[in-house]
């Protein structure tokens, strides 16, 4: 009955776009985190965000220290890159992704020591400006799988900005590692957040959390019951709730115009991670060097809320999780919107929250059939777009129609491929044709 | 992409890992336990049938179902295609074809109405997905047309379940019909009145369709719409919204073949435009036409309007609002 009533107008609760229900199966959310022991290798890629890539700043056989810089890059958009260990540069060497991208990776072979580099000291910070400068040598970046430079997200005009907006929705099945921030370190999740709001002006700032997450929202309630600034809004748990444009929808009741930000519409979202990881730096100054990841799957015996270095390579990690041998599918990030894996070699980047490896009863590859136009894909978009229609203009390439069905409007959450009961590559065709979209925006604004 | 061709490999891998673009879950629903779930919600009103009308009900059902099961998989087999009768939704035709035959129709005539709801409805058009006009509902069209003495001989129902006796054979009007005996309400809901198999039980459709709604097979929208613009039409007309509901095929097609996914249109809105328009069209058919086809041509026709619905119901993508108003306004559509 649950689904007939949750169509019915008057049942939409206090929230706008309601999204799917899906699973959640996050059953490490109890779990405490653990640390995993310093791996053999750190393998480091030199473009772990959005921006330029970095180049390696240390040559072979150099020795390094924890926090000390790696790489960097002149280019303005980019985040720098630290060593989270201290032991000896290894090698320099191309790296490849299992879609194709390739990139460079600094291989840093622990000592064990970890030595702390002097260049890590907590930063001076009086001013906005102060901080801006702070988190370029932080390494932060989006810790909820964007990846952007958190220190460029907020070098804009702060004035028209009314609502900085704390993603802790965490949305995607499985993972629970935004969920054990808000419980273990509620503390500096609320240092970084009364830091940004102090310097920048911004007068309040919403944690926006799933209502299947009663603790964290209890606690940080709790926690804020004496900041006026500061306050918690529950999402229903539905996905996707923690895509940003859902949530600014939802809590603000305002969206982002085509080709625009939410700085546009008067709003910052920060991950609850990436606030809490502004907070530690401020007190430590230490840089992102290390970040939680969910462990799970069918294929791992323990699963785990696991601390690891940034930069450990994967195999190291279902190794330590009791992966059973030869896993069929390895997914880095959540089951909605991870990425396949080719090698087990890849390292575990900063923006990576979840590794998850399936065996043989994994995950099965259901088969394609017609299309019966249930419209499911339409009716649970979070943006209201309509991806069958979507779908069947790409395979035609009728750029017009994508333009008119403003395909570009995307959050790649998945939804669409998930609900379609005839298994349309809906979502895929959605990004190609977004990207056939943007090159023609980008020609047509060339030649005007 | 699961299939990976092996060359594209620069060296063979021996059980490479799997590689498939997100989401790497998916719901369990697919268009086979959504066609299963239809014919579970269509059970009751056909043990309601076999009961009312005996055995030749139950063959009319089975015959259907059988027939056009074979249509769809010769079909298959002679164009080389693969065989998409495990959908279900072959079946489904076949069950909702028989529920609009009176159980006296002989069998070719019923086979008759499979191929043209199989065959030159469905498949002609590229099979499932692709047709224009739901196929139970053009079948049913055809029949009444070609054979409209053999579509109209309804029969009066048994008031237990045995056999059928001459009695039970008599040739009666539907209830609609002026000449018809007085039928009451109750007769009307429970399922004891003339007309063919699948519509006499208001009560057995409705316990479908409440299951299909439970389920989230279909959405409120349709039926709501539907069935209300026809209480309110009879209102207005001084007939009983009650009596015109529970009579007729009203309440299969309400919730059977009115929501047909291929035939209806996509957004909620969409279809509470579409229950509208086929309320009014049957409306119009009941009062004032002399066919005892209101519901089928009502939703044929609507069908036809489907691909107008969906262009002008379509939703307007969140952060789209301007786009769009702005490219109305340079269109001379519309401004904001």
């Amino acid at each position: 009955m649950g689904r007939f009533l949750e169509t019915l107008p008057f049942a939409s609760k206090h929230v706008e776009l309601r999204g799917v229900h899906i699973p959640h199966e996050k059953l490490t959310a109890e779990q405490a985190t653990t640390v995993m022991p310093l791996p053999s290798q750190i393998v480091l890629p030199m473009k772990q965000h959005v921006g330029a890539a970095c180049e390696p700043v240390v040559k072979r056989r150099e020795q390094v220290e924890v926090g000390q810089l790696v790489g960097h890059s002149d280019a303005h958009l980019t985040a720098d890159i630290f060593s989270p260990v201290s032991g000896t540069v290894r090698d320099i060497r191309p790296l490849r992704y299992s879609d194709g991208r390739s990139d460079t990776a600094v291989v840093i072979e622990p000592d064990g020591e970890q030595r702390v580099c002097e260049s890590v000291q907590p930063p001076t910070v009086e001013t906005f400006q102060d901080l801006v400068e702070a988190l370029k040598h932080s390494g932060i970046v989006g810790l909820g799988g964007a990846g952007f430079p958190a220190w460029a997200k907020m070098d804009t005009d702060l004035s028209s900005i009314d609502t900085w907006l704390v993603n802790g929705a965490e949305c995607e099945p499985y993972l629970s590692t935004d969920y054990r921030e808000m419980i273990e370190h509620p503390d500096t999740i609320l240092e970084g957040i009364r830091a940004c709001l102090d310097l920048s002006g911004v007068p309040r700032s919403l944690i926006c959390i799933e209502d299947n997450k009663p603790k964290a929202i209890e606690l940080l309630r709790e926690l804020t019951a004496d900041d006026e600034r500061i306050d918690v809004f529950e999402l229903p748990a539905r996905y996707p709730q923690g895509a940003s444009r859902v949530i600014l929808r939802n809590v603000t009741g305002r969206s982002v115009p085509r080709g625009g930000h939410l700085t546009d519409v008067g709003a910052l979202l920060y991950n609850v991670t990436t606030m809490s990881e502004i907070g530690r730096y401020l007190r430590t100054g230490m840089p992102l060097t290390k970040r939680r990841l969910t462990v799970m799957g069918d294929a791992i015996t323990r699963p785990q809320n696991l601390e690891v270095f940034i930069g450990t390579p994967i195999s190291e990690i279902l190794e330590y999780c009791g992966c059973v041998p030869g896993p069929r599918k390895v997914v880095i990030g959540g089951p909605m919107m991870g990425t396949t894996q080719a090698t087990l070699d890849a390292p575990i980047e900063r923006a990576h929250s979840g590794l998850l490896a399936f065996g043989v009863n994994g995950p099965v590859v259901p088969r394609r059939s017609a299309c019966i136009k249930c419209s499911r894909c339409i009716d649970n978009c979070p943006m209201r777009l309509s991806p069958i229609d979507i779908h069947k203009a790409y395979l035609s390439r009728d750029l017009k129609r994508l333009d008119e069905l403003m395909a570009d409007l995307c959050v790649e959450c998945g939804t669409c491929s998930y609900v379609c009961p005839s298994e349309q590559p809906l979502v895929q065709s959605t990004m190609l044709a977004r990207t056939m979209l943007r090159a023609e925006q980008r020609r047509a604004k060339g030649r005007g | 992409m699961s299939d990976m061709h092996p060359g594209s490999y620069a060296t063979p891998v021996e059980d490479p890992l799997v590689l498939r673009p997100a989401p790497q879950i998916s719901c369990p629903d697919t268009t086979r336990t959504i066609m299963r779930d239809v014919l579970i919600a269509l059970a009751p009103a056909a043990i309601a049938a076999t009961a009312f009308f005996g055995y030749r009900a139950l063959l009319l059902i089975v015959t259907s179902i059988a027939l056009s099961v074979a249509c769809e998989y010769l079909w298959c087999r002679l164009r080389g295609l693969p065989n998409t009768t495990g959908d279900l939704s072959a079946a489904v035709t076949g069950l909702l074809l028989a529920f609009n035959v009176p159980s006296t129709l002989p069998i070719g005539m019923l086979a008759i109405g499979v191929f043209v709801a199989i065959i030159m409805t469905k498949e002609l058009f590229g099979g499932l997905g692709k047709n224009f006009a739901n196929p139970a509902i053009v079948g049913r069209i055809f029949l009444a047309v070609s054979f409209p003495a053999a579509m109209s001989s309804y029969v009066q129902p048994n008031r237990i379940l045995p056999l059928p006796t001459a009695y039970d054979l008599l040739s009666s009007a539907t209830p609609l019909s002026p000449t018809a005996p007085p039928t009451t309400l109750a007769e009307l809901f429970f399922g004891q009145h003339a007309g063919v198999l699948g519509e006499t039980s208001a009560l057995a459709l409705l316990l479908g369709g409440i299951y299909l709604l439970a389920r989230g097979v279909i959405g409120w929208q349709i039926p709501a719409s539907y069935l209300g613009t026809v209480a309110l039409l009879s209102l207005v007309v001084g007939k009983s919204p009650i009596e015109q509901i529970l009579s007729g095929g009203l309440m299969l097609g309400a919730f059977f073949m009115a929501t047909d996914y291929v035939t209806s249109p996509a957004t909620k809105r969409g279809k509470l435009v579409f229950g509208v328009g086929c309320g009014l069209i049957m409306c119009l058919i009941r009062f004032f036409g002399n066919m005892n086809e209101g519901v089928a041509f009502s939703i044929l026709f609507m069908n036809l309007l489907v691909p107008y619905i969906d262009r002008l119901t379509a939703n307007v993508p969140v952060g789209g609002e301007q786009a769009r108003s702005r490219r109305r306004a340079k269109g001379g559509e519309a401004h904001e």
